[in-house]
């Protein structure tokens, strides 16, 4: 564990010692506030919530996560510092952890940076502050499985472009998976039970059920077994092909 | 010790390395040596557990690498080909990152870093970004980061490569400085550096172990080992002289020099001083030789004698 803390220290230093930190930052409080403010009409609904914030979330994830989550083993293999990582003391599963947490504790700082958002809706009405905390959570998690996904997809190549156009294709299927575009390929022909299974993956019915404020166990249990599994993914991938 | 055994790896039908075994003890500081692409880097990956062999094993102080790399690894010092490092990081940031993924205790992380930065005379770069520095600078950053931890085994993977006369001695000077109770394998192409740090070579080819030997030992196999060149004026009629001597199984004319080789162990330098003396001749230069290793490195692995 301390081997995994190590690396997300390492990588928390890179992303400040670089502009990518800041440029991601910058844009995704502008981005938020675009879709919240003009798509989402926060004023003109007249309601003191956060839905219009948190609605455009998953599409906002879908391409800034890839974007994020290009980098974490692509640019190791493409430098070469792959073979200075696993000759160190340290296991695949701690480099992985490490580098997820790194990026995730990232995508944190970006979602508390949105508070002054929170503020705005308690200053101009009386929100229900749970829900909202909900939400952020929900968001959180989302973007857990995003980075996930992301993340497994860069191990695949050393190419981050290619890294990130996976990326966003996987997160894409994942996002629509119980939209009707999506169900009506496998309607008709797959059984009901697949059909609950394809519909039950979709990010969006999770993240729109905790985000109602409700809670539930099923919903986190999902998000942390999409996490848990995209991550083992990621560390066969890198076991299987470490060197080429 | 490192133990090698029947090491092998292939890519698809390609050979890198065929069945390479050999043990290295502490105290000796190997060479690998071999043209491009010989499997010298492939070797290493394997016996720093970056790579899994195809088949065979590789043991750092008794530890299969490939059951337990992690273990292996904390005896291990290692510099990858390129002297790969994160480049965004300062110099101080990325070998007090190694220091403690070395699992060095996080009171003396400032102290180990000090100290290799002061090995390396890294002291004026210390916090500056990687990627800002110029190719030795970012060699040495390699260097300090495998000798951070103080293992006792060290693998470099062309360690001067890309480094100046000045600074190829001063790394190889810390080399030899750490040599007699470690073990150092070095890769490299640069023949002097073999006979300047090395008390073992190996040479490799296609994958192949071709020569296992000490440098002085690989020397000695060249045809040049005892020969006696000279720079003599009627260097042709000398020649014909000289080589009727028992003692001179050839001579040689080449570019103006005079190179006998010789017949048996020994006596061929005093039988020519004695021809001198004898004839006359006007010398303007005689000289023993111990060997030329470039030459027993290019016939050893292209196959054929050089002249």
């Amino acid at each position: 564990m301390s081997g995994a803390i190590n690396i997300m220290r390492r990588e928390l230093t890179g992303y400040f010692a670089t502009p990518v930190a800041y440029v991601f930052l910058v844009i995704f409080l502008v981005m938020t506030g675009v879709f919240t403010f003009y798509l989402g009409n926060f004023y003109e609904r007249g309601y003191a919530d956060l839905d219009p914030f948190f609605r455009f979330h998953p599409w906002l994830y879908l391409f800034l996560v890839p974007a994020i989550s290009m980098r974490l083993w692509a640019e190791e293999r493409r430098s070469g510092t792959i073979e200075l990582l696993f000759t160190l003391p340290l296991t695949t599963i701690d480099a992985v952890l490490g580098k997820f947490m790194a990026a995730w504790l990232f995508i944190g700082l970006a979602l508390v940076l949105t508070i002054p958002m929170w503020l705005t809706v308690g200053y101009l009405g009386s929100p229900d502050n749970g829900v909202i905390l909900a939400g952020y959570l929900g968001s959180w998690l989302m973007a857990g499985g995003f980075l996930a996904i992301g993340s497994c997809m860069s191990a695949l190549t050393r190419n981050q472009v290619v890294a990130f156009i996976l990326s966003v294709v996987v997160c894409f299927l994942f996002l629509l998976s119980g939209l009707p575009m999506v169900m009506n390929l496998f309607r008709g022909w797959a059984p009901q039970v697949i059909l609950d299974g394809i519909a039950g993956l979709s990010f969006f019915k999770h993240f729109a059920d905790i985000s109602k404020g409700v809670i539930d166990i099923r919903d986190l249990v999902y998000f942390v077994l999409v996490i848990g599994f995209w991550l083992y993914a990621n560390v066969v991938i890198l076991e299987l092909k470490k060197a080429e | 010790m490192i133990e090698a055994r029947s090491l092998s790896k292939r890519y698809g039908g390609f050979t890198a390395v065929d069945d390479l075994s050999f043990t290295v003890e502490p105290g000796q500081v190997l060479g690998f040596l071999g043209p491009n692409g010989a499997g010298k880097s492939t070797t290493m990956k394997m016996l720093t557990g970056f790579l899994t062999p195809t088949s065979g094993h590789a043991l750092i102080n008794g530890i299969d690498v490939s059951e337990n790399s992690v273990a292996a690894c904390e005896h291990i010092g290692y510099l990858p080909e390129g002297a790969p490092s994160y480049g965004e990081m300062t110099v101080r940031q990325f070998l007090a990152f190694i220091a403690r993924a070395r699992l060095i205790n996080s009171q003396d992380v400032a102290g180990k870093v000090d100290q290799a930065i002061d090995k390396l005379n890294l002291t004026a770069v210390a916090h500056q970004p990687i990627e800002t520095l110029s190719k030795g600078f970012n060699r040495r950053v390699g260097l300090a980061q495998a000798i951070i931890h103080d293992p006792q085994i060290l693998i470099l993977d062309e360690p001067t490569d890309g480094l100046d006369p000045n600074q190829k001695h001063e790394v190889r000077h810390l080399i030899q400085d750490m040599a007699h109770d470690k073990i150092i394998v070095i890769s490299t192409h640069i023949l002097e550096e073999v006979e300047a740090v090395c008390n073992r070579v190996m040479i490799i080819s296609d994958g192949k172990l071709l020569a296992d030997d000490s440098p002085s030992g690989l020397i000695s196999r060249s045809r040049y080992h005892n020969a006696v060149s000279m720079v003599v004026a009627g260097a042709e009629k000398v020649a014909s002289v000289l080589s009727e001597l028992p003692e001179v199984a050839k001579a040689e004319l080449r570019d103006g020099e005079l190179t006998m080789f010789p017949a048996n162990e020994n006596g061929l330098f005093e039988a020519i001083t004695a021809a001198i003396a004898s004839n006359q001749w006007q010398v303007s230069a005689l000289r023993l030789e111990v060997g030329r290793l470039d030459e027993v490195f290019r016939s050893i692995t292209t196959g054929e004698s050089v002249l």
